[in-house]
């Protein structure tokens, strides 16, 4: 197990009578992202203002490098840096921005000047550097904010939401940056977002959040792959969530009657009776509806008829019934070639690994 | 119209021959006030601060009890300190009463609502999580102040500017606790009253001027402060 750089123990926070944050334990390991993911008003935003040490819990402690924090934090927050949402630039111009927060720490001038020659090339903000903070775009506002951050060359990196004001064009190439940046730097970061792709791209473990509480941490595909329950699943966006029921099981085998039809998916042996099988639409390949004899290694192949197509940027979303509703991500190119409409008849297919099993919740 | 005229008239020959009566007094006059908006910007500033940024019960009767302030009578002021430098009051022992220090006691009592409550509201007119950026970038409690402060530099040296004019143009509580003493505690205010009493009002007139040129000399100073390097 990696070194935790900094974590939240026992972490409660209660506004009014309202629990917003109930946080028995969560680890940030040493270099690495961790993305924080969930619905508005999940709790994120409170979890890093907690974790930078903005905020003071009701209850529970951040421990940084082991160490409890107590007393006046201030020598803990000049180890990190926090980029929120809004870019939050002082009146003042771009580079004046970038310089502030070493210039509070008393960094030499020479030190503060090599630093931030560095940061203003590596986010494409050196022509700017004499404008005023207010008289740029929202894009190069943000990429200030982050400059302003990693010239700190913080041990830990906190982010919140900080693509989330941005238009998409700025919000990817923001991304590339920082993602480089990370890479180089080997920053510990915590990335709250909300949206999935991101949480994807940069980070290595995820946390997901609900009601001011975990639900689960691990691997980031992991969380795509095998949410821990419905609500995460919804979430994370597993397209076909429906609901089962464990027939039999044998060497990790598992068969479930779904409406009728019989699945096959494998599954840990503790699963039983009602179960939710979620099945991400990236993973159900479609042959035309004649064409049920090809081979294929998919243990579950299913006919069913197509109800809704939908283009989702470069793909397509199609929507089909085969007596449960099944949602499958092809190409353009794939949906010309079998030319589907609305009505046809598909065989969909997938692998028995691709089939994600959750225990019905209040089911045995 | 012919009397304002030869006012004005005077106003111009007493500035231009030096005249030194006349200087001692505007030199008064600014140094008292200048005195008592620095303590009312002092305390006020950093109230204003508190109370734009924290949360606590009992905070919205403050703030309404420092938005009354604003209004302060002079001459209420002016009653209150004569109360507590006379004689015999709490500090009569300080024997400050008739003296310049009176009146900037009473006059940083005027000053210190207008700018506890305008900062106030300048510091809540900034972004509700700039507060915990400027903190976030490792700004220690008075740097964090500073720079607080700096970014509502647009309407606290209005609030400053609001203050000083509060305290040089105010006559009660300075004729109340200075008494208007010729070279001790006479300013222009109390000279102006002190001069129309006698039917001197050439000179009151020129002593007015002489008010609205400081006041208008000190308020461009700050307004070329408060719109330095800003863009539109």
């Amino acid at each position: 197990m990696s070194e935790v750089k900094l974590a939240a123990v026992d972490v409660r926070l209660v506004r009014g009578s309202r629990s917003v944050l109930d946080v028995p334990r969560l680890d940030v390991h040493r270099g690495e992202v961790l993305a924080v993911v969930g619905p508005n008003g999940a709790g994120k935003s409170s979890l890093l203002n907690v974790l930078a040490l903005l905020e003071k819990p009701s209850q529970g402690r951040v421990v940084f490098d082991g160490e409890p924090v107590a007393g006046d934090p201030l020598s803990y927050r000049r180890r990190m840096a926090v980029v929120f949402q809004e870019p939050l630039l002082l009146d003042t111009t771009v580079e004046a921005n970038v310089r502030s927060g070493l210039a509070l720490r008393g960094v030499p001038r020479d030190e503060q000047e090599r630093r931030m020659e560095h940061w203003l090339r590596r986010f494409g903000i050196q022509h700017l550097r004499r404008r005023s903070a207010y008289l740029i775009s929202g894009g190069e506002a943000q990429r200030t904010s982050l400059a302003r951050a990693l010239v700190l060359e913080p041990e830990v990196l906190l982010l919140d939401e900080p693509f989330g004001g941005l238009d998409a064009p700025a919000r990817q190439s923001l991304l590339d940056d920082l993602e480089a940046a990370l890479r180089e730097t080997g920053t510990t970061t915590v990335f709250v977002t909300h949206d999935r792709g991101e949480a994807l791209r940069l980070g290595r473990r995820v946390a997901v959040m609900m009601d001011g509480r975990i639900r689960q941490v691990c691997p980031t595909e992991e969380v795509f792959a095998s949410p821990v329950d419905e609500e995460v699943a919804a979430f994370v966006g597993v397209e076909t969530i429906v609901p089962g029921l464990m027939r039999t099981q044998e060497g990790g085998l598992a068969v479930i009657e779904v409406t009728g039809r019989s699945i096959e998916a494998v599954a840990d042996s503790s699963v039983r009776g009602e179960v939710l099988v979620c099945l991400r639409p990236e993973d159900v390949v479609l042959a035309p509806g004649s064409d049920s004899a090809s081979p294929t290694s998919a243990r579950n192949r299913l006919r069913a008829k197509v109800r809704r197509i939908v283009p989702v940027g470069p793909q397509v979303r199609v929507e089909l019934d085969c007596g449960f509703h099944l949602v499958a991500l092809i190409t353009k190119q794939s949906l010309e070639d079998l030319s589907l409409r609305p009505g046809d008849e598909v065989v969909a297919s997938f692998k028995a690994t691709a089939v994600h099993v959750i225990p019905r919740r209040g089911g045995s | 119209m012919e009397l304002i005229g030869e006012g004005i008239r005077e106003a111009f020959r007493l500035i231009f021959t030096g005249d030194g009566q006349v200087y001692a007094i505007a030199a008064r006059s600014l140094a008292v006030s200048g005195v008592a908006t620095a303590i009312g910007l002092t305390i006020g500033s950093l109230l204003g601060l508190v109370l734009g940024t924290r949360s606590f019960v009992g905070r919205n009767l403050v703030l309404s009890l420092v938005n009354t302030g604003m209004a302060l009578p002079p001459v209420v002021v002016g009653l209150f300190v004569f109360m507590v430098l006379v004689r015999d009051g709490p500090l009569g022992r300080l024997h400050l009463l008739f003296t310049p220090a009176a009146m900037v006691l009473a006059q940083a009592i005027i000053v210190t609502p207008i700018v506890t409550a305008l900062t106030a509201a300048a510091i809540q007119g900034l972004h509700p999580r700039l507060r915990l950026q400027i903190l976030a970038l490792g700004a220690s409690r008075w740097q964090w102040a500073w720079l607080m402060f700096k970014e509502a530099r647009l309407p606290l040296l209005a609030a400053v500017m609001l203050g000083f004019g509060a305290a040089i143009h105010e006559v009660g509580a300075s004729l109340m606790v200075g008494g208007n003493i010729k070279d001790e505690t006479r300013v222009l205010t109390t000279a102006t009253v002190l001069e129309t009493q006698k039917g001197n009002f050439e000179t009151a007139i020129a002593l007015s001027v002489i008010l609205l040129l400081v006041m208008y000399a000190v308020n461009l100073a700050l307004t070329l402060i408060q719109q330095r390097r800003r863009p539109l």
